[in-house]
């Protein structure tokens, strides 16, 4: 977020935000990121004809609004950068249209776009990262063009509850740390000693230092950092990266211990993405808390999962509390660990087909990264309910710090 | 009296219910005194996080923060309402009310007060503005005006 990059103007086309106070959140977030919002301009005849035009019939003139304020970027009355299309959490007629809108924008023009459901608790640190991948894809397409690491640099992901650190030479991971995130500087400092260490260079023999994750920004200033990146354009990097899959389409999911990630990618580059972080049910620690009532180490749950059948436990609740209960109930009732280990990886990959695979166009191959997608029973879960074969790379669980290692490496030469 | 006007924002029907000599409520005037309050929290409408939760006077959490905020803003309005007139399928330029689960919402808490009501449809050829503007003014006449209502 370096301030003397160029502005990004987004069009923001949302219903709502408003009225449920978060403007002034919106519009902090955008600054952070040197962007500005701009609100495309129309003529009431427009909004009047949009419906027609536009093939989908509303009773919201705001969601008429909406359509007719993306037919204006669509046609090239108003130039932006970018896209926001934001509504109401819970309102069935603006996730249609939201869902829409951002295709059309999306399929007529190539603009980045995203979208978000907010509630009166949106606030501008959970919208931070969106812009920030957002405003990264409008501007730094150059960066994202790289398809190969060289010379001699490391990355750092800082996540919320692991932090992996990777030294990588001329396109190859020469040293990898991995340690779980306590205080985060100091799990930091130890995932990249190790990830130096096992390399076999010093730190100052490093060239260019990316980091990504929840504490970027922190680790970034400390470890005085070329580059600090979201995880949403880093993490699309390296997964494609590390599947070579660097051309054509693909998707990419990453569950994370706090939220997850679904980005739509064409040649390396995010398109589509969604970000959930409401709800914990559909998260890495909902496999962490199964694993420690099963008495099984993380490491060795999707082992167990492999081997058991999710349909023989039944389960009433997506939640973290209630759905645990549900497995609790089924042990109690004789139900097999591997089943339950298994209904549990069903249950968060459900949740994540259900509420976030819905809003992004899902094309081969599925790419699944993160230290969850090492638990062999959640992509096994995912195939299921996409019907598709899903690749796992290797060195998956280091995706951040592997896609931080590559795009810093386009920073030696300044 | 004061007349609840639907679409809340229309000019034309605020307009008619002050010629009538009855006061019009209308949003405009709601946004006018948060507008030019000082302290600008959140511009431009100053509509913080605190109108959703106002608003759950009339509808649960379930229901979208966008309705909630909205009712915090017709609240005053919809309380002070001695009689409505409720045009129904208005085209945009007549008044544009961003929300129908709002616009529904607002529609049947005034139904439900039990006060003098005019629902008529929006006129769509001459002869039916005529019809239209006749209407609303016999139903305005047949009002106490404002001064007596006091």
């Amino acid at each position: 977020m370096n301030q003397a990059e160029n502005l990004v103007r987004i069009a923001q086309l949302s219903c709502g935000a408003e009225y449920s106070g978060i403007q002034k959140e919106i519009d902090s977030a955008v600054k952070q990121v040197n962007a500005v919002m701009v609100f495309p301009e129309v003529d009431i005849s427009d909004i009047e004809a949009i419906e027609e035009e536009f093939g989908l019939k509303v009773a919201s003139p705001d969601l008429k609004l909406m359509m007719a304020r993306a037919k204006s970027i669509v046609t090239g009355k108003v130039h932006v950068d970018a896209v926001f299309v934001a509504t109401c959490f819970r309102c069935a007629e603006a996730a249609i249209v939201r869902s829409e809108v951002r295709r059309y924008i999306h399929e007529k023009t190539g603009i980045p776009v995203i979208s978000y459901s907010f509630t009166e608790r949106t606030t501008a640190g959970t919208l931070l990262t969106r812009m920030e991948a957002l405003t990264t894809t409008a501007r730094r397409k150059s960066l994202l063009a790289r398809e190969k690491q060289s010379g001699l640099t490391a990355g750092i992901d800082s996540g919320s509850t692991t932090t992996k650190a990777v030294v990588m030479r001329d396109n190859k991971i020469i040293g990898k740390g991995w340690v779980p995130t306590i205080k985060v500087l100091e799990s930091a400092e130890e995932a990249y000693t190790n990830a130096l260490k096992e390399a076999g260079v010093k730190r100052e023999e490093i060239q260019a230092l990316g980091t990504t994750g929840y504490g970027r920004f922190l680790i970034g200033e400390h470890f005085k950092a070329d580059l600090v990146q979201e995880e949403i354009t880093v993490n699309s990097k390296g997964a494609v990266y590390l599947a070579g899959k660097q051309k054509g389409t693909a998707t990419v999911l990453d569950i994370g211990g706090m939220d997850n990630k679904a980005i739509s990618v064409i040649d390396g580059i995010p398109g589509m993405f969604t970000m959930g972080g409401i709800c914990a049910g559909a998260s890495g620690r909902f496999l962490e808390m199964t694993a420690k009532r099963l008495g099984v180490g993380i490491t060795e749950l999707g082992a167990l999962a492999i081997k058991g059948r999710q349909e023989n436990v039944k389960m009433n609740s997506y939640c973290i509390v209630f759905g645990i209960q549900s497995l609790v109930n089924s042990l109690a009732a004789g139900s097999k660990p591997e089943d339950v280990a298994a209904a549990a990886c069903h249950s968060v990959a459900e949740q994540l087909f259900e509420q976030q695979l819905q809003e992004i166009d899902v094309k081969e191959p599925v790419i699944m990264v993160g230290g969850t997608s090492l638990i062999e029973g959640l992509p096994k879960a995912v195939e299921e309910l996409l019907k598709v074969k899903v690749i796992v790379p290797e060195n998956a669980q280091y995706i951040g710090a592997v896609g931080a290692a590559l795009l810093v490496s386009g920073f030696i030469a300044k | 009296m004061k007349v609840f006007i639907y679409p809340t924002n229309s000019l034309i029907l605020s307009d008619l219910v002050e010629r009538f000599g009855h006061e019009p409520l209308a949003i405009m005037s709601e946004i006018g005194k948060r507008v030019r309050t000082q302290g600008l929290d959140s511009p431009p409408l100053n509509i913080t996080p605190e109108e959703p939760k106002l608003g759950l006077k009339y509808a649960a959490v379930e229901v979208p923060s966008g309705v909630r905020g909205r009712m915090a803003l017709f609240d005053p309005l919809i309380s002070k309402a001695d009689a409505a007139i409720i045009v129904r399928d208005p085209v945009t330029s007549f008044g544009c009310m961003g929300c129908a689960r709002t616009n529904e919402l607002i529609n049947f808490l005034i139904r439900a007060k039990k006060i003098p009501l005019l629902e008529l449809d929006y006129p769509s050829t001459e002869e039916d503005a005529k019809e239209f503007v006749f209407k609303i003014s016999e139903f305005l006449k047949s009002l106490k005006p404002a001064e007596e209502a006091k």
